[in-house]
């Protein structure tokens, strides 16, 4: 748990566009009627988005009114959820995983980076640009050490490649999502150990439907006799 | 090693088209209104005899569990749930289902709400995959204009698919917490019983399957359930897709046969141990609330449930993190303690106040700054969080304390005596204050 609370500096109010109105109205009935407070977090995710990147309270009221939730329900959904910033945010916001898998591969030389070219955490660069926050494990493990800045993740990070990332973000030129070192996804680097054939080899599997199920029995009946060898 | 034949994900890595004329090259959608029809028993009958056992860490039998079902409905609808919150550390592959096979999920939706009588289904995605969401909710767009689920679809089972996104809460990848957030509270996991099989989503019979378990269903119909229980090892049956991290060459993600021996999946795939088999110092095979294990316990590992439940670890999620001997493994242990801290969702006192001391503790002996008679009192502090709390983070956050300390109870002496031995009259390490 962590202690999270309203930022001292509120906008006076709040109002969603008429487009994401118009979403809202959309999300609210992916649910039953009478259960629309499910749809809290995504609009409240919704106004972080239009709003800069941080949840204002005047948003959090307007959601709640909206959703015939009481503020205080609203409130603590705000708080408990560690992906709503509470105070403002650099226009590019890293968020830099730390935990283990990351760690282990080098997060630490990252977050040097992070101190150096931006500053201490939560704190946003002078020109607005950037911000950084250790938040913990993204599911992208096997493509560790990486980052998330705002929606896309970028993998397979190094110290050089991760300061060149920010700068060429400070510097408004182009970048690529995924992973920085040229891998194919959560593929070994340098190519498949597997699907070998033509990737999916899809054609193959269907059109030898039938033979490729002979072929997995005769697997199973080696398989079987396996474990008594070892 | 898995022959491709015997692949369930064949555009793992995104090589293919995800999108449905992609998916159904590679034979997604194809028979399944003839699953439909032979009937709801039928389908848990395969699933049951395939032996698929949940893929989201516990290995709880499938089909049992949608065999927990109401057979007969009482009125309140009935509701697939798909956990995609994948958040366990080492994890990440969910992921990849997501954005590159998503339709094999979406029939696995539809089949699966089907066996258990729902007509409707949420996945309920972490909210951090926010490119992962995109591509998703388009697979079902198209699934939805193909007809393929919906009302008045193809398979004459109407079947309506939302998807739902969380925003960043470990949490709620614990089932009733899953189900709290998705009801639009804080994700704070609900006592069972009542199980939600009976008093589930919005008070109604409920199955939380995860995605890699959901999206493994067609193929297993398709195939034959012999097929799937021919693969792996007894009890423990089937394909299971890897994440391999850390110190190993090259690091990915990769669908092996259930049971494959650790040394076979690491060399094959992920390229070896970094500086060789025999720079490996300990590996946590099954994400990070499980026991890690010491060099000498993974010569002959069976990578299955069974064989390492036995050792006191487990398969969890299959994310298999590997640390060599440069690690500093209680510097490692640490990092996962203050995970579970940040975590804790502070419900239960044992794990909201246990996570935090024991961070605090970790992190002073990773320095050497503690007295050895605290290496047992830690130890002790983690059976008084297992097993004391609602849902099983408390259990998960003692359990790779638990590991560090039997296995590498020696490393966290050493350091201690450097500590001591390092250590000026100014900077001793002073008695703490009498007990009181």
């Amino acid at each position: 748990m962590s202690v999270r609370r309203l930022d001292p500096i509120q906008p006076e109010n709040f109002k969603f566009s008429a487009a994401n109105m118009r979403w809202a109205k959309t999300q609210v009935k992916k649910y039953p009627k009478g259960k629309q407070a499910s749809a809290v977090i995504p609009l409240l995710w919704r106004a972080q988005e239009q709003h800069g990147g941080w949840l204002p309270e005047p948003a959090l009221r307007t959601v709640a009114e909206m959703l015939d939730m009481s503020f205080i329900r609203v409130y603590e959904i705000a708080t408990f959820y560690t992906m709503f910033n509470l105070s403002p945010v650099g226009k590019y916001f890293v968020q830099l995983c730390g935990t283990t898998p990351c760690w282990l591969r080098g997060a630490d030389d990252l977050k040097a980076v992070c101190r150096r070219v931006i500053g201490a955490q939560n704190q946003v660069s002078e020109d607005g640009l950037l911000s950084w926050l250790e938040v913990e494990c993204l599911a992208a493990c096997a493509n560790a050490p990486m980052v998330q800045i705002n929606e896309d993740y970028y993998e397979d990070l190094s110290a050089e490649s991760f300061e060149k990332l920010l700068d060429d973000l400070r510097e408004g030129r182009a970048v690529k999502p995924g992973p920085q070192n040229g891998r194919q996804f959560s593929c070994p680097e340098g190519g498949p150990t597997t699907l070998l054939n033509g990737a999916g080899s899809s054609k193959a599997k269907l059109s030898t439907k039938t033979k490729s199920k002979a072929n997995t029995l005769k697997s199973v009946r080696k398989k079987k006799s396996a474990p008594a060898k070892g | 090693m898995l022959k491709d034949e015997d692949r369930i994900f064949r555009n793992l890595y995104g090589y293919e088209d995800p999108g449905l004329k992609g998916a159904k090259k590679r034979g997604a959608w194809d028979g399944t209104r003839k699953f439909l029809q032979k009937g709801r028993d039928w389908v848990i009958d395969e699933i049951k005899s395939s032996g698929l056992r949940g893929r989201g860490g516990a290995g709880f039998p499938t089909g049992l569990k949608w065999s927990f079902m109401p057979k007969i409905p009482d009125g309140r609808p009935h509701y697939l749930v798909v956990n995609a919150d994948e958040s366990e550390p080492g994890t990440c592959k969910d992921r990849e289902i997501m954005r590159h096979d998503p339709h094999l999920l979406i029939e696995g939706c539809l089949i699966a709400g089907f066996a258990m009588g729902a007509n409707t289904g949420y996945i309920y995605i972490r909210g951090e995959f926010i490119r992962e969401r995109e591509r998703l909710q388009a697979a079902i767009d198209e699934a939805y204009d193909a007809k393929l689920i919906g009302k008045n679809n193809k398979h004459d089972w109407d079947f309506d698919l939302y998807l739902h996104h969380g925003a960043g809460a470990y949490i709620c990848g614990e089932e009733t917490a899953l189900l709290e957030s998705l009801e639009g509270k804080k994700g704070q996991p609900r006592l069972k019983p009542p199980f939600p099989a009976n008093v589930g989503l919005y008070g109604a019979p409920t199955t939380v399957n995860n995605v890699e378990t959901i999206a493994v269903v067609p193929d297993i119909l398709r195939r034959g359930a012999s097929w799937f229980a021919g693969l792996g090892r007894p009890n423990n049956t089937g394909t299971k897709l890897f994440s391999i991290s850390g110190h190993v060459n090259r690091p990915c993600n990769v669908e092996e046969e259930m049971g494959i021996p650790l040394k076979e999946l690491l060399d094959r795939h992920a390229g070896g141990v970094r500086g060789g088999w025999d720079n490996l110092l300990t590996v946590i095979p099954g994400g990070s609330s499980v026991r890690c294990l010491p060099s000498d316990m993974c010569q002959n590992l069976y990578m299955d449930f069974d064989t390492l439940s036995a050792l006191k670890s487990g398969l969890g999620t299959a994310a298999v993190i590997v640390m060599d001997k440069s690690t500093d493994i209680i510097r490692a242990i640490a990092r996962l303690a203050y995970f579970y801290k940040h975590e804790s969702c502070g419900q239960c006192t044992p794990c909201r106040e246990g996570t935090g001391w024991m961070y605090r503790v970790l992190d002073r002996m990773a320095r050497g700054e503690a007295h050895k008679r605290e290496i047992d009192m830690l130890l002790e502090v983690t059976y008084q969080v297992e097993g004391h709390t609602i849902c099983a983070l408390g259990d998960a956050a003692a359990w790779p304390v638990q590991g560090l300390i039997t296995h590498f109870r020696h490393v966290i002496e050493e350091r201690i005596d450097q500590y001591s031995a390092n250590s000026k009259p100014e900077g001793a390490v002073r008695e703490p204050a009498a007990a009181e």
